[in-house]
C-alpha cells in the first residue's frame, strides 16, 4: 500500500532531518529523491530565522531551555540537515556542560557547528579548537608553554579525527605543544564570572614555538599546522566516515571498539574516504555521495533512535509546536530521561549509541513518552490521519485498518510479530467504519489507540 | 556460598566512580615528600588528612568513610590496575567492565556474574541498576537487568487511564515484543529488554511502597541512587546485584575543589545507605565494592592531574574485616611506571574475584577470564 518513493522519502528525512509530518513528506516526495537530497544539502536554499521569536518565548541561560530551542528547531527548521549536522558533531566533539555550568559558551558552540558543520574538515578542526567550549572542557587554557596539559591533544586525536593506533604518546605530547596559548578571553566557567560572552584568544607569549615532530614530519607547528596535517591522513578519513556511517546509515559497534572490528559495510566506508580523499574532506561531498548511495537507501530500519531523534520525531508525527508555545520544556526532559543531555554528554566520550541507548529504564520512558503523545486526537497531525482515514469513506476491514494507520504514521516498518500484534487490536473492534460507530468517537479513538500501539512497538524504536 | 552467614543470599553492591578517581588524592601518603613534590598545586597537607595510619590519611572531605573506617568496615585495596594501563576513559572503563585488557570485550562481568546466579532467568530483578544508561558491566545477551531512571515512575503505558484499556494494551504490547526468529540481535535484545520491564515493573512497584526509613539521604545523584538501591533490597524481591554509577572525577583541572566535593557525596551515601540497612538489620548480607577505572598521574599539571594508572577500590560492609589490602603503588621515582606513573600492585580481576568468589560464592575463573591473586577481607 506504501508506495516505494514515499517509504525512501521518509527514510531520508529520518536521517537527514529529524522525520515529517505526512503533509510535510508528500511535499518533499513529489521532488524526486535526488532533488530532496541536494535541497537538504544546500542550507542556503532557505531562510533559517529563528532566534528573536525564540528567545522572546524561551528564556534564560539554562540547558533545558536550550536544548527546547534546539528541539523546536529540529521541528520546525526549513534546513533540516543543518540541525542533524549540529547534532552529529554534538555527538563525535562531545563537550559536556557541567563542567564550566557556562550557557552561553555551551550554546555557542552548537551554532558554530549549525555554520561551519557541513564545510570541509580542516575548518571544522581548527573552529573547534578555537571554541571557547572545548578549550574549557579540555582544559587548553591550563595548557602553557612552561607546563603542557595534554587533555585537549590527546582527544583531538582520539576522539575527534584519527582514533587510537594511528599515533604515539609522543605525537599526543606535541600536538598539544602546539596549541599551547589557544585560550579564551574571560569569563569560563560561570561562577564567579557569570554568564557573559567568552570567545578565543591566541596568547602568543605562551605559545611554546619550538620544534615539534608530528606524525612524521617536522617543523615550528601552531595548532593550523597541526590540523592541517590531521586532516590529511587516511586514518582521519576512515575514522570521521566511519562516523557518519555510524549517525547517519546504520549503528556500529562503539567506538572504542574500532581499532580492532573492522566496519559493517568496508565497502561503504572506502566509497565514503574515496570522496573524503578526493575533495579534501568537504562535509556537503559526502553526505551527497553518502545519501545517493545504495547502501545508505537499503538502511531502514538499521539505527536504534537516539532520544532526540524520538522525541523530535514525534512532535513532527504529531504536528505541534509549529509556533513557539509552553511545554517545550518537558521535552527537554524528556530526552534527558531516555538518556541523552542536549549540550551535556556524560563524557568526552559522547553518547553510547545503538543498542545501547535501550535499557530497561530507557525503554520505559521511550515507550510512555511516544503513547502519551499521540494519545491526543486534537493534535493536527493526528487528527489529520484520523481525517485521511475517515475521508475516503470506505469500511476498512481489520488487516486494511491496520496497513492504512502504518503508512500514515510513517510509513513505519514493521515485522511480524508487530503486526499481528496490531492485528489483534483491529479485530477485536471488527472493520473500522466512521459511518456506522456504536457511539460517537468509537472510530477516532480505534485510530488513535491504533497510532498508540505502533509508536509502543520495538520496530518504532529503529529509525 | 558467601560468608554473609545470616542465612539470606549474599548482595553485591557496585559503585563505579566515572573519569578516573585520582586514588593518590583519596588516601593520601601525606608523609611522604614525594607527593607533595610531584603535587605544588594539589597536594593536601599533612595536617588537613583524616589520619588513617602514620603514613596515609582519607581526603578531608571524607568524614564518613574514615568513620566507617575507623568502625572496621571499609577494607582499602591499594594500587589496582592491569598491565600496559589505558588512558583512555573509553577503553579504561570498557577494561574494567569486560575483563580483557588485550582485545574488545563485549561480555560484562557482572551480567556473566548474573547469568551464574540466576541461569533460568527466573527473576528480571536479579540484578538492578540505578541511573541513567547502562554501564557495560552489566550487559551481555540474553541476561536480564533492570536499569532504573527513576524508580518511582517506572512502568509501561502508565498514561492509559483505564485499567481495562491499559491491560488490554499491555497484553498486545507483550505479543508486539515476542521474540521473532531471525530478526538480528539488536531486535531480540529490544525484546528481551521489553518484556523484563513488563515483568519487573509490576514487582519494583512494591520497593517505594513498603520504603519507610529515618534516614535522611541528600539531594545529589549518587545519594539518591544508593537511597534507591536501598529500597529495592529492602523491598526482599530477590535482588543480588545492585548498580549505581557515580560519575566527575575526571580532574585534568581545578581538581581542588571538584573532587572533594565529589568525595564528600560519595562517602556520605555510602554512610547513609548502611546505615538505613542496619536499620532494617538488612545490612549483615551486603557488601559494596566501590571501584574507578583508572587513578591519575603523579604529578600535577598546575591544575588537576591526568590520566594514569594504578587505582584504588575500597570493599564495605558490616563483614569486612577493615584495613589495608594489596601494597601502596611505590612513590620512589625510579619505581614510577612510565616514568610518570603509579605502577599497580594488584589486578583489578583479582579484586573481582574477590567479591565474586568469597562473598557471592561463585567460580570467578570464567566470569573475569583466569585465576587472579585475591584479597581477603571479609570476615
Amino acid at each position: 500500500m506504501t508506495d516505494g518513493n514515499l517509504a525512501l522519502t521518509a527514510h531520508l528525512l529520518r536521517r537527514a532531518g529529524f522525520g515529517a509530518g505526512r503533509q510535510e513528506l508528500e511535499r518533499y516526495a513529489a521532488m524526486g529523491y535526488e532533488e530532496v537530497v541536494e535541497d537538504l544539502l544546500h542550507l542556503e536554499r532557505h531562510s533559517d530565522e529563528f532566534t528573536d521569536l525564540l528567545d522572546r518565548y524561551y528564556e534564560g541561560e539554562g540547558v533545558p531551555s536550550a536544548a527546547a530551542k534546539w528541539i523546536y528547531r529540529m521541528v520546525n527548521t526549513r534546513r533540516p540537515l543543518q540541525e542533524k549536522i549540529a547534532l552529529f558533531w554534538h555527538h563525535v566533539f562531545a563537550t559536556g556542560w557541567a563542567k564550566s555550568e557556562h550557557g552561553p559558551a555551551s550554546f555557542g558552540q552548537i551554532d558554530t557547528f549549525r555554520r561551519i558543520g557541513m564545510s570541509d574538515v580542516r575548518t571544522i578542526l581548527i573552529e573547534l579548537s578555537r571554541d571557547p567550549a572545548m578549550i574549557f572542557w579540555l582544559d587548553n587554557n591550563e595548557n602553557h608553554k612552561t607546563e603542557i596539559n595534554e587533555n585537549y591533544g590527546r582527544e583531538l586525536l582520539e576522539l575527534f579525527s584519527m582514533g587510537v593506533g594511528n599515533y604515539n604518546e609522543d605525537d599526543i605530547k606535541n600536538a598539544a605543544r602546539a596549541f599551547t596559548g589557544w585560550t579564551f578571553s574571560q569569563p569560563i566557567p560561570l561562577y564567579p564570572f557569570g554568564h557573559y560572552p567568552t570567545r578565543f584568544v591566541y596568547r602568543e607569549d605562551d605559545h611554546d614555538d619550538s620544534e615539534k615532530s608530528f606524525l612524521g614530519e617536522t617543523g615550528h607547528f601552531n595548532g593550523e599546522d597541526i590540523v592541517e596535517i590531521i586532516a590529511r591522513q587516511p586514518a582521519t578519513a576512515r575514522f570521521l566516515c566511519r562516523h557518519l556511517y555510524n549517525f547517519f546509515v546504520a549503528d556500529e559497534p562503539q567506538v572504542p571498539a574500532w581499532e580492532q572490528v573492522p566496519p559493517r559495510d568496508p565497502s561503504a566506508i572506502e566509497l565514503l574516504m574515496r570522496v573524503y580523499m578526493e575533495s579534501n574532506g568537504d562535509m556537503r561531498a559526502i553526505l551527497r555521495a553518502l545519501f545517493n548511495s545504495d547502501f545508505f537507501k537499503t538502511s531502514q530500519s538499521k539505527k536504534v533512535k537516539s532520544p532526540t531523534e524520538l522525541v523530535a520525531g514525534v512532535i513532527k508525527l504529531v504536528g505541534t509546536h509549529r509556533f513557539p508555545r509552553p511545554g517545550m520544556l518537558d521535552y527537554a526532559g524528556a530526552v534527558t530521561l531516555m538518556g541523552q543531555s542536549l549540550f551535556d554528554p556524560p563524557t568526552v566520550e559522547g553518547w553510547h549509541t545503538g543498542k545501547e541507548w535501550i535499557d530497561g529504564g530507557t525503554l520505559n520512558e521511550r515507550v510512555n513518552f511516544a503513547v502519551n503523545e499521540v494519545s491526543d486526537a486534537t493534535k493536527p497531525g493526528i487528527r489529520f490521519i484520523i481525517d485521511r482515514i475517515e475521508s475516503t469513506g470506505e469500511p476498512l476491514p481489520p488487516d486494511d485498518f491496520v496497513s492504512q494507520c502504518l503508512d500514515l504514521a510513517g510509513p513505519v516498518d514493521v515485522g511480524e510479530e508487530t503486526r499481528k500484534g496490531l492485528l489483534r487490536y483491529a479485530n477485536a473492534g471488527g472493520t473500522l467504519d466512521f459511518a456506522s460507530e456504536a457511539q460517537p468517537g468509537d472510530g477516532e479513538s480505534r485510530v488513535v489507540r491504533m497510532i498508540q500501539l505502533i509508536v509502543a512497538s520495538r520496530d518504532y524504536q529503529f529509525a | 556460598m558467601a560468608k554473609n552467614g545470616n542465612g539470606t543470599p549474599s548482595v553485591m553492591v557496585v559503585v563505579q566512580l566515572s573519569g578516573g578517581n585520582d586514588f593518590m588524592n583519596t588516601v593520601i601518603p601525606f608523609d611522604n615528600p614525594v607527593y607533595h613534590d610531584s603535587r605544588p598545586t594539589v597536594s593536601i597537607q599533612a595536617d588537613d588528612v583524616l589520619p588513617l595510619n602514620d603514613t596515609l590519611g582519607w581526603h578531608p572531605s571524607m568524614g564518613p568513610m574514615k568513620e566507617m573506617y575507623d568502625a572496621g568496615k571499609v577494607a582499602v585495596v591499594q594500587g589496582i590496575g592491569y598491565e600496559n594501563s589505558s588512558r583512555s576513559h573509553f577503553r579504561a572503563m570498557d577494561i574494567m567492565h569486560t575483563c580483557t585488557p588485550e582485545s574488545v570485550g563485549t561480555e560484562g562481568w557482572v551480567a556473566r556474574a548474573v547469568r551464574e546466579i540466576d541461569p533460568e532467568k527466573e527473576n528480571v530483578l536479579t540484578c538492578v541498576n540505578f541511573g541513567r544508561g547502562l554501564p557495560r558491566a552489566m550487559a551481555a545477551p540474553g541476561v536480564p537487568v533492570a536499569s532504573v531512571g527513576d524508580l518511582e515512575s517506572y512502568g509501561l503505558m502508565t498514561g492509559i487511564g483505564d485499567q481495562r484499556e491499559r491491560d488490554e494494551a499491555l497484553d498486545i504490547f507483550k505479543q508486539m515484543y515476542a521474540p521473532a526468529i531471525g530478526s538480528g540481535p539488536v531486535m531480540d535484545y529490544l525484546s528481551q529488554t521489553g518484556l523484563d520491564v513488563l515483568k519487573g515493573a509490576d514487582q519494583l512497584r512494591l520497593a517505594p511502597e513498603r520504603y519507610e526509613s529515618n534516614v535522611e539521604y541528600a539531594e545529589n545523584p549518587i545519594a539518591r541512587s544508593l537511597r534507591d538501591a536501598a529500597k529495592v533490597h529492602l523491598a526482599g524481591l530477590g535482588t543480588r546485584v545492585l548498580y549505581a554509577n557515580h560519575g566527575g572525577y575526571d580532574v585534568h583541572a581545578n581538581e581542588n575543589p571538584t573532587q572533594p566535593k565529589l568525595l564528600g557525596e560519595l562517602s556520605a551515601a555510602i554512610m547513609d545507605f548502611f546505615q538505613d540497612l542496619r536499620d532494617h538489620d538488612a545490612a549483615d548480607e551486603v557488601a559494596m565494592l566501590v571501584f574507578t577505572e583508572f587513578g591519575r598521574r603523579i604529578k600535577d599539571n598546575g591544575s588537576g592531574t591526568d590520566h594514569g594508572s594504578g587505582g584504588g577500590a575500597f570493599i564495605i560492609g558490616e563483614r569486612v574485616n577493615g584495613g589495608l589490602y594489596a601494597e601502596y603503588p611505590p612513590l620512589a621515582p625510579d619505581q614510577w611506571l612510565n616514568g610518570e606513573d603509579m605502577r599497580h600492585t594488584i589486578d583489578f580481576r583479582g579484586i573481582y574475584g574477590t567479591m565474586l568468589e568469597q562473598w557471592m560464592g561463585l567460580d570467578p575463573a570464567p566470569i573475569v577470564g583466569g585465576v587472579f591473586e585475591q584479597v581477603h577481607p571479609f570476615r
